[in-house]
């Protein structure tokens, strides 16, 4: 902005006067924002290659972590998929697998909700939206004794879909479906012209052919956003999978990782770290793969 | 006789009629038949498994979960098999997982909170007069020896009795001995099969040995007559309780001490004279006496006070932290001139994609006092006790939260910066305002309109901030003199965890007495956030 005071006359021979370069005027300018840059560039990344060259060293504990990148083999990341406790592999096969469903089931379920708000008018159409902003404010995770209380009580009746079953733990999370996202996904489906939906319904479309065939194809970006912050926020989910998933087979790595690592802390440490870098590998990707969608999500809600 | 109003009006009706019922048609003739196929097939999935559901309830006599999923059922199909109600179908499906696992799950922690459900109290009180009884028995000396054939049918076991006299009896621990009369015997009149079992050889019982050894099959319905038991699978023997129980008084007697537990509807449990009491106990409603507990203990309402105050603290500072670096950092790489923007800008979000509890994890690992790199190498060797010491543990909490939520702040700064109008700043600029000026009284008080919906909603993430809490310190060092398992970076959330889950004594009930206080708490900040933002009033 305070460059516009030099800005040419259009139409004009100008010709920019070439200022010698002066360090004092460049780093009162820009400079020492590169330096505020540099330092933030060193404490956003070294934990994360801490714990990408503790993994590289082989065998090794918390202390020779220390050695930044002085060996680099992928000795513990052989190790970590030949424990005979812990089954690593499963674990990253549920987390995907868990994960997926949710935000498939979330988007799914919320994007119903979001259209039946959006285009439909009804009785408690405002109640209802009311009820869920309001639903936000209390995650899930208060209730931990209850839901764990009342699994317990669906295994007496139905072991399949109870304690320390994976189809158990989707439905709890599915249950936050609708708190979280409708509200999202709403403002999203208000942007879409209803000029479309009824020009559809004019040559013959029904409501469900022009939910499944129109919108859902238009609201494409906000239903990404949506799937991805459900998918880390399951990734990332601790204190609901650890009281359902007893079995060591059947945990998510929140679950497992923990229990590993805090067993013997620092004896374990470059296995954990191969562990942390395979399962931040798919999070990571994603999200810097869609973050320009991300970051126009967030403003609308999400928090870390 | 009619006035042409009313025959105006009846025309409108009629027409109006007409209209719904055209579009009623061109809506059934749109559905194709796939549809209508899938809509069948959905509905019958549900049906069967409610009908299963339905069948097991009522063969557990469990009457009221028995109407609710009968309810439920009964409005599923109408809502899906009637013609009008469009919203509701779409709303249906997500209403139901909403309603049973975050609404209804709600009142259950209410419920909860009011029973002394826990360790020692986990089930009714037949259960927990039974498994007493079970757990005192001992076998009666010099008593008759049964000559025994374990039996195996789908999977459970079976005891095959011969008693002395010759009488041949089958029972398992979920049915009494009841006498049978087609049983294969051998020579000497012992029973050795039945028919629909399989007599187990001598090394399938040698395999299952221990769970053959657990297994205790009552002589009749009173628990009071004893049971039998094998210790090596070809002889089972008398074993008889110490403890007597006695329905009609409600009273338990150790017979060889001779001490009288009576039993004791407002604990649940048996208790004797001097206060003694029988474990297991079962479950009861206890009224106020969790939050009595919680409050009314000092060993409790001490912690309790100082984990609340945290609670918001920790928030508070999170918040506050995050947002000044995040803001800093906007207005720093604001700049259009400054070089590699993006670079910075990717490597700085980098924090933000790692998982969070992943991050705690590694930064346990870097602030360990012994080993970890920030003494080792940061501190020359110095052992700083940063996860173990009360104040340096809360300030570690704080910076570390710092690094995992301040690229958050810094990318929605940044949205809401560029998003204000740059003829602002201008005009400003040439009525004279220094910068500092301008940004504080132009960009600060707009950047707050638009980022403070999420920084309430960032409050009230960090509220409930399990993870970092639980991963990094444990919520530890812990207090020793509480009378619960608590320490001193604890937030209310993960006190509630380890009082319900963590260790050997679980008290559900308390744990949820504690999570109705949040649920309190977390009410009214969002009303009274609600009220200063007045997001809700925007809603149409």
């Amino acid at each position: 902005m305070a460059t516009t005071t030099i800005a040419a006359p259009s139409g004009t021979d100008y010709i920019p006067v070439k200022h010698p370069f002066n360090f004092g005027r460049w780093f009162r300018a820009t400079g020492w924002r590169h330096l505020v840059g540099a330092v933030m560039v060193i404490f956003s990344a070294f934990p994360l290659l801490y714990v990408l060259s503790a993994s590289l060293h082989p065998g090794g504990t918390l202390i020779t972590a220390n050695g930044l990148f002085s060996q680099i083999d992928i000795g513990s990341y052989v190790t970590l998929f030949n424990l005979p406790q812990q089954p690593y592999a499963a674990w990253y096969g549920n987390t995907l697998l868990i994960g997926g469903i949710t935000s498939a089931g979330t988007v799914f379920l919320g994007a119903l909700a979001a259209y039946s708000f959006s285009r439909m008018r009804f009785v408690g159409r405002r109640a209802g939206l009311l009820m869920l902003v309001l639903v936000q404010m209390f995650p899930q995770l208060l209730a931990v004794v209850a839901i764990f209380l009342l699994l317990n009580g669906i295994s007496d009746i139905f072991p399949a879909i109870g304690l320390d079953t994976q189809i158990g733990l989707i439905m709890v999370y599915l249950g936050g479906a609708l708190g979280v996202n409708t509200y999202l996904m709403y403002g999203f489906f208000n942007t879409i012209p209803a000029s479309i939906d009824e020009a559809a319904k004019l040559d013959g479309a029904g409501h469900a052919r022009i939910f499944f065939t129109i919108i859902l194809r238009l609201v494409a970006p906000i239903l990404a956003v949506v799937g991805l912050l459900s998918f880390v926020g399951t990734t990332n989910e601790f204190v609901i999978a650890s009281i359902v998933l007893i079995t060591p087979e059947k945990q998510t790595l929140a679950v497992g990782l923990y229990q590993f690592v805090s067993q013997e802390f620092s004896s374990n440490y470059s296995v954990f770290a191969a562990g942390a870098v395979l399962a931040a590998l798919p999070v990571m990707a994603l999200f810097l793969w869609l973050q320009k969608y991300i970051v126009g999500g967030l403003t609308a809600g999400s928090v870390k | 006789m009619t006035t042409p109003g009313t025959e105006r009006d009846r025309a409108q009706i009629v027409a109006a009629k007409k209209e719904r019922q055209a579009s009623r048609i061109a809506e059934a003739a749109s559905a194709g038949i796939k549809v209508l196929l899938v809509k069948v097939l959905l509905l019958g999935i549900v049906d069967a498994i409610s009908v299963y559901a339905l069948f097991v309830l009522f063969m557990k006599q469990d009457w009221l979960v028995f109407s609710l999923v009968l309810l439920v059922t009964i409005v599923v199909n109408w809502v899906y098999f009637r013609v009008k109600g469009l919203p509701a179908k779409y709303l249906t499906p997500g209403l139901i997982f909403l309603l049973i696992f975050q609404i209804f799950v709600v009142g259950y922690s209410g419920y909860i909170a009011f029973t002394n459900y826990g360790t020692g109290h986990n089930s009714n009180k037949e259960d927990a007069v039974n498994s007493l009884i079970l757990s005192s028995q001992e076998r009666v000396p010099d008593s008759p020896s049964y000559a025994l054939t374990v039996l195996e049918q789908a999977g459970a076991y079976s005891f095959l009795v011969t008693d002395p006299d010759g009488e041949i009896s089958v029972g398992n621990p979920d049915s009494p001995l009841t006498e049978v009369n087609n049983a294969e015997t051998d020579a000497s009149g012992q029973a050795i099969g039945l028919p629909g079992y399989t007599a187990l050889n001598f090394a399938e019982i040698v395999n299952n040995q221990e769970a053959i050894a657990a297994l205790a099959v009552p002589v009749s319905d009173d628990p009071n007559d004893g049971s039998l038991r094998t210790p090596d699978g070809s002889a089972a023997y008398l074993y008889l309780s110490d403890l007597v129980y006695d329905e009609a008084a409600g009273t338990m007697t150790d017979a060889s001490t001779g001490v009288v537990y009576t039993e004791d509807p407002s604990q649940g449990s048996f208790v004797a004279e001097d206060g003694a009491d029988l474990q297991p106990g079962w479950k009861v409603e206890v009224g106020l006496a969790n939050f009595a507990k919680a409050f009314g203990t000092d060993s409790i309402r001490g912690p309790l006070i100082s984990v609340t105050l945290w609670t918001f603290a920790f928030a508070f500072l999170s918040v506050a932290t995050t947002f000044a670096l995040g803001l800093f950092l906007a207005i720093v790489f604001n700049d259009l001139r400054m070089r590699g923007r993006n670079v910075y800008r990717v490597v700085m979000i980098l924090p933000y994609a790692f998982p969070a509890f992943l991050s705690a994890l590694v930064w346990a690992g870097m602030l360990n006092p012994q080993f970890g790199f920030i003494n080792q190498v940061l501190f020359g060797g110095a052992e700083i006790p940063w996860l173990t010491n009360e104040w340096l543990a809360k300030f570690s909490i704080i910076f570390v939260n710092l690094w995992l939520g301040f690229p958050y702040m810094f990318l929605v700064c940044t949205g809401a910066l560029q998003s204000i109008p740059g003829e602002l700043q201008e005009a400003a600029t040439v009525d004279g305002a220094r910068p500092w000026q301008v940004f504080r009284l132009i960009k600060l008080p707009l950047l707050l309109v638009s980022v403070s919906p999420l920084l309430i909603a960032s409050f009230a993430f960090n509220f409930n901030n399990f993870n970092l809490i639980y991963m990094l310190t444990n919520g530890g060092p812990r207090d020793v003199t509480a009378g619960v398992n608590v320490g001193a970076t604890d937030i209310l959330i993960s006190m509630v965890y380890k009082v319900a889950f963590v260790g050997a004594n679980r008290d559900y009930g308390l744990a949820s007495a504690f999570s109705i206080l949040i649920f309190v708490l977390v009410a009214l900040v969002s009303i009274i956030s609600f009220r200063q933002t007045k997001a809700l009033e925007e809603l149409n």
